[in-house]
């Protein structure tokens, strides 16, 4: 693995040799790489090559799939998250996460991302109305639904729904926000959208975004990391990737001979 | 050797025939099943219908076939299928949520699901022998409500657990990653996105086990549900009877008057089983929450 | 962020307390499958303190009641038998025709709502199938068998299998439906006619869901009570001749139940003997089932 960043920055994620397996099926082999605060970082290649995977070992949502386990450490601002006495919730206050197909609660748009905070602990109507307002302004989708919060969140358009879903995450106040191929299910139009949206937010926010569509990560991020058959294969510079890649497996998926 | 042309119009036609025949005989067996249904209905709604009336369903039973009338097994089944729910509903659901979100893949719950589709198999009457022997006589409970409600809701437990199981089984897994990726805990994931979503199929579930507890005799008979009760059970240990079992009290008459009274009292039965199960239609239909995208 | 962190150590304790509790919930059913054995097996060795087990397999009469005491299970499984097979015999092919032309011929529109009333078949409480056993069925067969006596095993029977067609016509057909075309079609390209695709391939790649639900259809006969009471008759017989009164299992269970039996006598210890007899007949026909089920399913893609 090849790996050329230059540290400039602070440190979101330092991912040191880690290893993940589906019963016995290694989804993901000897990973490390370091994910620095306030960039997009992009992660890619083909199906099934484990970035999915990879991804969500950031927020331990992989606890919840029961044959799953890791070795190795990933450490988020110097404290492992794997560790024994870290609790997977307490993570997931600070790591947000956004799934590739839309999936907003059967519920409305207001108590979608009021869940979060009520979780957290807030109750009092002005508190809520507040995160929801800011939330929803972040995630670009507040004059779209501002007169209408009451109203049922599955009823929004796929594009709107995924915004949503950013918004639902956002109202955490996560420091962290990991898309799983979020535009996959989207039309060009809402997908770009989203792009625009992103570009934003990495001002305040870490993001990791892993893509099929490899012009959308050159569009994007500033980092790309290139997975295949669950090795990370490169890692470095978004420009250097796809203009010089360093490995000559990058280079066969950049150009389009697999994958 | 390929057949000749007429050769194979000939095996054509014989084939088409024998599907005729089949076809036939296939619709003759369903025309019977169907058939029966409507004549049992007919025949007890021709029987009884003369003698349902006002003072039918608000007499008590008595040695004058004339003059009796279903109120206290009326009365007895409406309080032990809500004794019974309170009892079952909490327990059941309650199993269901363990088994579907807390222990899906442990070794412990697997011999759980074995028990639980083994004892739906059970005959109702052995739940009988269990109420008897068990509460009745040992725990002392002798032929009261209390008893008829334990032994039901052992009963209908299994059918419960299964019903509610796959109401939660058919909430989407996106919903509770989207949940847990909120850093909502076990818990809050399913008390406030997993039940709500089920809670149409827990609802109807529930309703259809209570509609075949109703109709049950046998358990209770075992337990000691008395055939000639002339008064309203006033405790939780008061002897009690139930429409069914009036019902078989009734047949086993040999009087006429008692025929007309059987058939009477199943009316009332059949109709209080059509209006649950009316309702656990609509119920499904009020509350489903579209999941889907 | 310390104030959240103190609400999730709270909500741990209280997740773990739930926890303990729904487990409590889910292993109330093992406690109830150890209860009813525990009870049979008690009563049971208590009943053969005092009748041999050879009495018991072999005498071909069963008095307890009388003063005169057999104790042959003998005439009991043969009513038992008797009315269980004339159930059968009425819903296996019922159920079995009807399960094909459903899945295979019957439109979808025919299918929404004959499938539906069938299942009401399966919801009628059982008295009133005794009831319409005695006073309906057995009077009208007694207009072509006149031998025939009011209380014997031929009407509840009929009457037994046409409550079970749902039970074979709905697992069947289940089975059938689990079927991937892609076996029909390549039936029909080679040929077959609908009927023989339905007989020669879909019903033996569906064979292990058939065989289990006739499995479970006997054992639902084996089980059921109220209709034999009210209309098969209180007399052990060991017979296979279904126009005579007969007695049942459950049945007799129910006979002495009515009675007053105290506890401790030997009456009172042969129900469960009886009861025990007919839990083990309908859990190895069911465990039968589901090891049928399992192991002869097709697995397909």
């Amino acid at each position: 693995m090849t790996n050329n960043v230059e540290q400039t920055g602070s440190i979101a994620f330092s991912i040191d040799h880690l290893n993940g397996w589906y019963g016995k099926r290694q989804a993901l082999e000897d990973i490390s790489l370091t994910i620095p605060e306030h960039q997009v970082t992009a992660i890619i290649g083909p199906s099934g090559c484990g970035k999915s995977t990879f991804i969500r070992c950031l927020n331990r949502i992989n606890d919840t799939v029961p044959n799953f386990r890791v070795s190795g450490h990933v450490l988020f601002k110097n404290k492992d998250i794997y560790d024994p006495d870290v609790d997977p919730i307490e993570i997931r206050f600070k790591i947000g996460m956004v799934f590739q197909k839309p999936n907003p609660f059967p519920k409305s748009i207001y108590d979608n991302i009021a869940y979060g905070p009520r979780i957290w602990g807030v109750s009092d109507r002005k508190g809520l109305d507040s995160i929801v307002e800011e939330s929803l302004k972040k995630a670009a989708l507040w004059n779209e639904v501002k007169d209408n919060l009451s109203g049922s969140a599955t009823s929004l358009s796929g594009g709107q729904q995924q915004r949503l879903c950013i918004a639902r995450a956002l109202a955490m106040k996560p420091e962290v926000l990991l898309l799983d191929e979020p535009c996959s299910a989207l039309d060009p139009i809402a997908t770009a959208r989203i792009e625009d949206l992103l570009l934003d937010l990495k001002k305040s926010y870490t993001i990791v975004i892993v893509t099929h569509n490899m012009q959308q990560a050159a569009r994007v991020s500033g980092l790309t990391g290139f997975f295949l058959l669950g090795k990370l294969v490169e890692f470095g510079d978004t420009r250097q990737i796809f203009t010089n890649p360093k490995d000559s497996k990058t280079e066969d998926y950049i150009t389009g001979r697999f994958g | 050797m390929k057949p000749t042309h007429s050769e194979i119009q000939k095996l054509l036609a014989a084939r088409q025939r024998i599907e005729r025949i089949f076809k036939a005989v296939a619709v003759l067996t369903l025309v019977i099943a169907i058939g029966t249904l409507a004549v049992l209905l007919i025949d007890s709604l021709a029987d009884g219908i003369n003698r349902l009336s006002l003072q039918f369903l608000t007499s008590y039973p008595s040695r004058r076939p004339q003059q009796a009338g279903i109120l206290s097994a009326l009365v007895g089944t409406i309080y032990l299928m809500i004794l019974t729910a309170l009892l079952a509903l909490p327990v059941g659901i309650g199993a269901a949520i363990y088994l579907e979100e807390y222990a899906k893949h442990h070794w412990f719950s697997r011999i759980i699901e074995v028990n639980i589709s083994n004892l739906a198999g059970v005959p109702s009457i052995i739940y009988g022998l269990l109420g008897l022997e068990l509460f009745v006589r040992t725990l002392g409970l002798d032929r009261s409500l209390l008893s008829g409600a334990l032994t039901m809701s052992l009963l209908v437990l299994p059918i419960i657990i299964i019903t509610v199981r796959e109401a939660l089984r058919a909430v989407p897994t996106s919903v509770r990653e989207a949940s847990y990726a909120l850093g909502a805990s076990r818990w809050q994931t399913i008390w406030h996105q997993v039940l709500p979503i089920a809670f149409p199929g827990i609802l109807t579930g529930s309703i259809l086990a209570f509609s075949r507890a109703i109709g049950e005799a046998a358990p209770l008979i075992m337990i000691g549900a008395l055939t000639y009760i002339a008064f309203l059970p006033d405790s939780l240990l008061a002897p009690f009877s139930v429409l069914p079992i009036q019902i078989f009290n009734w047949v086993s008459r040999p009087q006429k008057g008692f025929a007309e009274n059987a058939a009477a009292g199943i009316i009332v039965l059949l109709i209080v089983l059509l209006m649950m199960n009316a309702i656990a239609v609509y119920l499904r239909h009020r509350y489903q929450k579209k999941v889907y995208l | 962020m310390t104030i959240i962190s103190q609400q999730v150590k709270r909500n741990k304790t209280y997740e773990g307390i739930l926890q303990g509790v729904l487990f409590l919930c889910g292993s109330l059913s093992v406690l109830t499958t150890l209860g009813i054995v525990v009870v049979l097996i008690f009563e049971t060795i208590a009943f053969f303190r005092e009748v041999s087990l050879l009495e018991f397999l072999t005498d071909s009469q069963w008095t307890p009641l009388f003063d005169d005491k057999h104790f042959g299970i003998l005439s009991l499984l043969s009513g038992t038998f008797l009315t269980s097979m004339i159930a059968i015999l009425v819903a296996m092919p019922v159920g079995l025709l009807s399960a094909i032309y459903l899945s295979e011929y019957a439109s979808t529109k025919v299918r929404s709502w004959v499938k539906p009333t069938l299942e009401v078949l399966a919801g009628i409480p059982t008295v009133v199938y005794g009831y319409f056993a005695l006073l309906f069925v057995t009077p009208l067969l007694q207009t072509f068998i006149p031998s025939l006596s009011g209380f014997n095993a031929f009407g509840p029977g009929i009457v037994m299998g046409i409550m079970i067609i749902p039970m074979v016509s709905s697992l069947s057909e289940d089975a059938m439906y689990a079927v991937p075309q892609r076996l029909r079609e390549a039936a029909c390209a080679l040929g077959s006619s609908k009927l023989q695709v339905s007989l020669r391939v879909v019903v033996p790649a569906a064979f292990s869901g058939i065989a289990a639900s006739f499995l479970l259809a006997i054992s639902r006969a084996i089980g059921e009570t109220m209709i034999v009471v009210i209309a098969s008759g209180q007399q052990p017989r060991l017979t296979l001749n279904p126009l005579v009164p007969i007695e049942t299992m459950t049945a007799y269970i129910v006979q002495v139940s009515m009675g007053d039996t105290p506890t401790g006598t030997i009456e009172y210890k042969t129900i469960f003997a009886v009861g025990m007899v007919l839990f083990l007949s309908t859990l190895i026909l069911n465990l039968l089932s589901q090891w049928i089920r399992e192991r002869f399913q097709e697995k397909y893609e």
